[in-house]
């Protein structure tokens, strides 16, 4: 599925979008880390946790949980939070 | 673990050449110097805006750098530069605490405190994080591991406090120490959580906290309450200790039975208009009773400034029974800022000059031990950490 890099991790992946796969959010970035290394440290913690300002889109929908079913045809952004002000 | 021969130290040469390793909360800088410390060439910016902790020069090589990172959105992460910062490459395995059974699951926010390890033992690093925790690497840098003794024991954790307890951002393992004599004689103090000290290259603790004092009304017997800024080793006496507190300056000599060693508080000899407050702890090079300070504001609400606006260092030349204010070139007043804990050091010439850099961007030579202040940069983002490197 089509994954949408920040900038911010261009550092890694040096493009976006990526293809990448998983049935679950934590799949994918189980694959990302595999085409990507390191990728995955800066988003997720060692707690299996979204980092505190990082979110994640699927299908324009944002979710937290790692756990999360991912469809074939879903599309998943990841995004840098906006912190406003 | 076997105790490694240490090779012996000498001054630098005044034919060094020297390198500011300058970490700031948006990137990191190497100033380096000629051998006179008159000319200097600025490297710079790296990481533009990430946050660094700390930059570190590995002595034992003299050319592998390691740079502490993380940014306002990403994880933590060490980066590593083997041609002195031409080229970075990100660690295989940052500090990441593991799972401690029993324990509320944590994750490192910041790696702060980068300490090379023993001469004798090629590659070895310690990293201090926030949340406190320990970490050891034995392959430059390049994977880390937690050090259970400390991250996940359950006598340690009520000590660490949460991320809500006292330094600003966030509570900060730090001064790891590794005694030149002995690579398993370690070290480190805690920002929430006392002075710990290993025998046994950190297979099992003990706590150093008897002297230290505490905020008034606490009870001091409590290790949690505990709140050491900064501990120096004396390069020419490795059984003296020079620590600025949270509660004071001190120094601590030791004995042949650690149960007995007790810190001094010698920073009741400052000004009392000044008191003995600060975050840095300098020592000297060759001279064990000549160390420094930079006192700030701690009455009231804690303004963390330059006392009255005015800043200075503070010297000792006999281990802390007096001090001499050391101010000339520095602003005489309106001058709001201070040194954090990492900012000021010190080089190894015979006689050596100070560094430091502030919370304002500035960083400063002082020559002659400090006697003559001069700016060496302005308009740097707010400086965390300044470190010397000597390059033949």
């Amino acid at each position: 599925m089509k994954v949408l890099v920040p900038g911010a991790l261009h550092h890694y992946t040096k493009r976006s979008p990526v293809q990448a796969e998983g049935a679950t959010l934590g799949e994918l970035f189980d694959d990302l880390e595999r085409q990507f290394p390191g990728l995955a440290f800066r988003v997720v913690d060692e707690r299996q946790q979204l980092r505190p300002n990082m979110r994640v889109f699927v299908s324009g929908r944002g979710v937290r949980d790692l756990a999360h079913p991912l469809r074939p045809d879903d599309e998943v952004a990841l995004v840098l939070a906006l912190s406003g002000g | 673990m076997s105790t490694v021969r240490t090779p012996r130290r000498t001054p630098a040469s005044s034919a060094t050449a020297l390198v500011l390793l300058v970490a700031t909360r948006k990137g990191a800088w190497l100033w380096h110097g000629d051998a006179r410390r008159k000319a200097w060439r600025v490297d710079g910016p790296h990481f533009l805006g990430h946050v660094v902790s700390q930059l570190a020069l590995d002595p034992r090589d003299g050319r592998t750098l390691l740079a502490a990172v993380k940014t306002g959105h990403l994880g933590p992460t060490i980066f590593r530069s083997t041609d002195f910062g031409r080229r970075w490459k990100e660690a295989s395995k940052p500090p990441a605490f593991a799972n401690a059974p029993g324990l509320p699951a944590r994750a490192v926010d910041h790696s702060f405190w980068l300490t090379p390890g023993h001469p004798g033992q090629p590659g070895s690093w310690y990293a201090g994080t926030s949340p406190q925790g320990l970490f050891r690497s034995d392959d430059g840098g390049d994977t880390w591991q937690p050090i259970a003794s400390v991250n996940d024991s359950a006598t340690f954790r009520p000590w660490m406090g949460t991320q809500q307890d006292g330094t600003p951002d966030g509570p900060k393992l730090h001064s790891v120490i590794v005694d030149p004599r002995d690579p398993a004689h370690l070290l480190f103090g805690m920002s929430g959580g006392g002075v710990h000290e290993s025998f046994d290259g950190g297979g099992s603790w003990h706590t150093l906290i008897q002297g230290l004092e505490v905020v008034e009304g606490f009870d001091a017997s409590d290790v949690s309450f505990h709140d050491p800024h900064c501990i120096r080793q004396c390069p020419s006496n490795p059984d003296r200790y020079y620590q600025q507190n949270h509660c004071g300056i001190y120094r601590l000599d030791r004995s042949v039975d650690p149960a007995t060693d007790r810190w001094v508080r010698i920073g009741r000899k400052m000004p009392k208009r000044v008191g003995d407050s600060g975050f840095p702890m300098v020592v000297h090079p060759h001279d064990a009773d000549c160390a420094w300070v930079f006192p700030m504001d701690s009455q009231t609400v804690w303004p963390r400034t330059a006392i009255a606006g005015k800043p200075a260092a503070y010297v000792t030349r006999n281990a802390g029974r007096s001090w001499q204010r050391l101010d000339d070139g520095l602003p005489a007043e309106q001058a709001w800022w201070t040194v954090k804990r990492q900012a000021m050091t010190s080089d190894t010439r015979p006689t050596p000059a100070l560094y430091l850099g502030t919370t304002s961007g500035e960083l400063w030579i002082g020559h002659d031990e400090g006697a003559r202040w001069k700016p060496l940069a302005r308009h740097l983002p707010e400086i965390y950490a300044v470190d010397v490197a000597e390059r033949a």
